[in-house]
């Protein structure tokens, strides 16, 4: 019954959202669709994070150079949209799977340091090496083509855009949601709670591990190839650990136990980003404080405690 | 003066005020088993306290460097008491991120009060300038340094060694609960420890506003330095902490001046290796998964 009643909100907001462009001004388009994007970008870390219990600071990494995947396939090749998400998904899935091999080795502090490390080593190689990601400007001027699969639609058009990262959001959403809900993905909470006793039981918790921070890096890509067409920039703030720290704080604001968390911590983090520095700079400031009564508080985020005690009332 | 000497000049004054930064660092971690996200927060609240004493207020730059660390190490106090309190006893992740807002807050409490320009703190007169040793010129203030470095590090080597104070300390880091049981008030242990890696980095701080250009962003920036120090180095482990600072010394004084292309690289390349090879640090103990 409950379930009915959630599945049924979450269509409404499905709904909801659809709507969008007929029924808010231009600016919350662009509003929404930030929401979307890093939303993706949130739930795909709270897979290593929230499911298997690794805390990285390094996710920017893959989102950063997802980003850059897509504004040079945009700027060099001029491949449709969709085969460029394909790329950004690929090169990101590749770095997932280089850095994730040294990673998952180690523990938390270890494992949240090295992610760190090899995190900002990426931004240094992307401030670096000029020649090829144009430095602290970014890589920028590149026009958005056609979107493939047959489909004719005006990217540049904000409200198609919107459109198009909705769909492939949800599209990628349902996929990471069948990825947590399969046996694949219960192993990973076995990881979070006790790793040993899942080692005990034969399984190689190493491999594991990986597998998560390869899926996870893949999706940050996604997100990341559709953020550049959306700033029209790819630049190295999006691989500093400063973004890295923003998918943490949303899985934290929204709640790291139920998939749909990280998108609500995305919707609140970015409304309140929003109206808040509409009237005053220190944002920051307030999302300190946010932050700390959250992790000291209420620590399963605002979805994880409203959801919590309304399956507690109506038994 | 030759291009070696002076880049290992350099790299030895940039590693011993890594040191007294990271050493903190460690030594909280080592006791309280958090990573303290907030350190270079907290050092950079000692550099802006002796802008203020030094630049507003009038102080000579001595007293500024024994009041603004005692200042932050006050306020270390009053977070331990009213918000570290609640998350001793979880998941070190927790400890991480509750620190990470603490970041998020000093920041931009710096921000508001200072303003996000530059401010430059003058050294005092004595340190002013520079010296003529074996007939090359170094900087009188990078001596200052090095000699703080050094005075510091004897300093803790004694208070962990020789001292009751100190005794304590590394039987509180051992064990709590056995430390507990043989009377040892271990609440006060955390908050004076806690004071204690505060202070360190504010006394880094304020060393250091004279020879760097103070920011909004200097903590971020030393933040990373520390860990990568201390990963270096191995957690929780106070030769590591030196080991790990004189080497990212090194790294930053010749990468800068030889390696000019890959000198942001190479700190972390340095970090991954050790991690690599050695998972918990060159003095480090246990790590793996």
């Amino acid at each position: 019954m409950k379930i009915k009643i959630l599945w049924a909100l979450l269509t409404l907001v499905i709904a909801g959202l659809i709507a969008v462009p007929w029924i808010a001004s231009y600016f919350y388009i662009f509003i929404f669709t930030e929401i979307l994007i890093l939303g993706l970008f949130a739930a795909s870390f709270n897979l290593i994070f929230g499911y298997t219990g690794m805390l990285s600071f390094g996710h920017a990494a893959f989102f950063g150079i997802g980003s850059y995947a897509m504004a040079l396939v945009l700027i060099y090749l001029e491949w449709p949209f969709v085969v460029g998400l394909l790329v950004s998904m690929g090169v990101s899935a590749l770095l997932a799977l280089i850095i994730g091999f040294f990673c998952v080795r180690l523990n938390e502090v270890y494992f949240a340091m090295l992610t760190l490390a090899f995190g900002m080593m990426v931004f240094a190689i992307a401030y670096q090496w000029r020649s090829v990601t144009n430095g602290s400007d970014g890589l920028a001027g590149f026009s958005l083509g056609s979107f493939g699969l047959g489909l004719d639609l005006t990217l540049a058009n904000p409200a198609v855009y919107y459109h198009v990262v909705l769909a492939i959001v949800v599209i990628a959403s349902a996929v990471l949601y069948l990825v947590c809900r399969s046996s694949f993905g219960m192993i990973l909470r076995a990881i979070r709670q006790n790793p040993e006793r899942v080692s005990f039981a034969g399984l190689n918790v190493r491999t594991y591990r990986l597998v998560a921070f390869v899926i996870a890096g893949s999706f940050a890509g996604l997100a990341g190839g559709l953020i550049a067409p959306f700033l029209r920039v790819a630049s190295p703030e999006l691989l500093h650990w400063s973004m890295s720290a923003e998918p943490i704080l949303m899985a934290i604001l929204g709640g790291t136990g139920y998939f749909l968390g990280p998108f609500v911590g995305s919707a609140v983090f970015v409304l309140l980003e929003t109206w808040i520095t509409s009237f005053t700079e220190s944002w920051m400031l307030v999302l300190g404080i946010i932050l700390a009564l959250m992790v000291i508080f209420f620590r399963k985020g605002l979805l994880g405690t409203v959801l919590d005690w309304w399956m507690e009332i109506k038994k | 003066m030759s291009g070696i000497g002076s880049a290992l000049l350099n790299s030895l004054d940039i590693g011993l005020l890594l040191f007294i930064i990271a050493v903190g660092l460690n030594i909280v971690f080592g006791v309280l088993n958090i990573i303290n996200f907030a350190h270079g927060a907290l050092y950079m609240l000692g550099a802006y306290l002796a802008f203020t004493l030094i630049n507003i207020v009038g102080m000579p730059f001595w007293a500024a460097l024994l009041l603004a660390p005692l200042g932050v190490a006050i306020l270390a106090v009053l977070i331990d008491r009213f918000l570290l309190r609640y998350i001793y006893s979880r998941d070190i992740a927790d400890s991480l991120l509750l620190t990470f807002a603490l970041l998020l807050i000093i920041n931009e409490s710096v921000r508001m009060i200072w303003g996000s320009g530059i401010q430059v703190v003058q050294p005092p007169q004595l340190l002013a300038g520079s010296m003529d040793i074996m007939g090359s010129s170094i900087p009188t203030y990078s001596l200052f340094v090095i000699v703080m470095g050094l005075a510091l590090l004897a300093g803790l080597w004694f208070l962990f060694n020789r001292t009751r104070i100190g005794r304590i300390m590394r039987a509180a880091a051992l064990d709590r609960d056995m430390a507990e049981v043989l009377c040892i008030n271990t609440r006060l242990v955390v908050t004076g420890v806690f004071a204690f890696g505060a202070w360190l980095a504010a006394v880094g701080g304020v060393i250091a506003a004279p020879m760097r250009a103070l920011d909004p962003g200097m903590g971020d920036k030393i933040i990373i330095e520390s860990f990568i120090v201390v990963v270096i180095g191995g957690l929780g482990s106070f030769p590591g902490a030196l080991l790990g600072a004189i080497i990212l010394g090194l790294i930053h004084g010749f990468g800068g001046r030889y390696f000019p292309e890959v000198n942001m690289l190479l700190p972390f390349l340095g970090m991954a290796l050790v991690l690599l090879f050695k998972p918990n640090g060159i003095m480090g103990k246990g790590a793996a998964a």
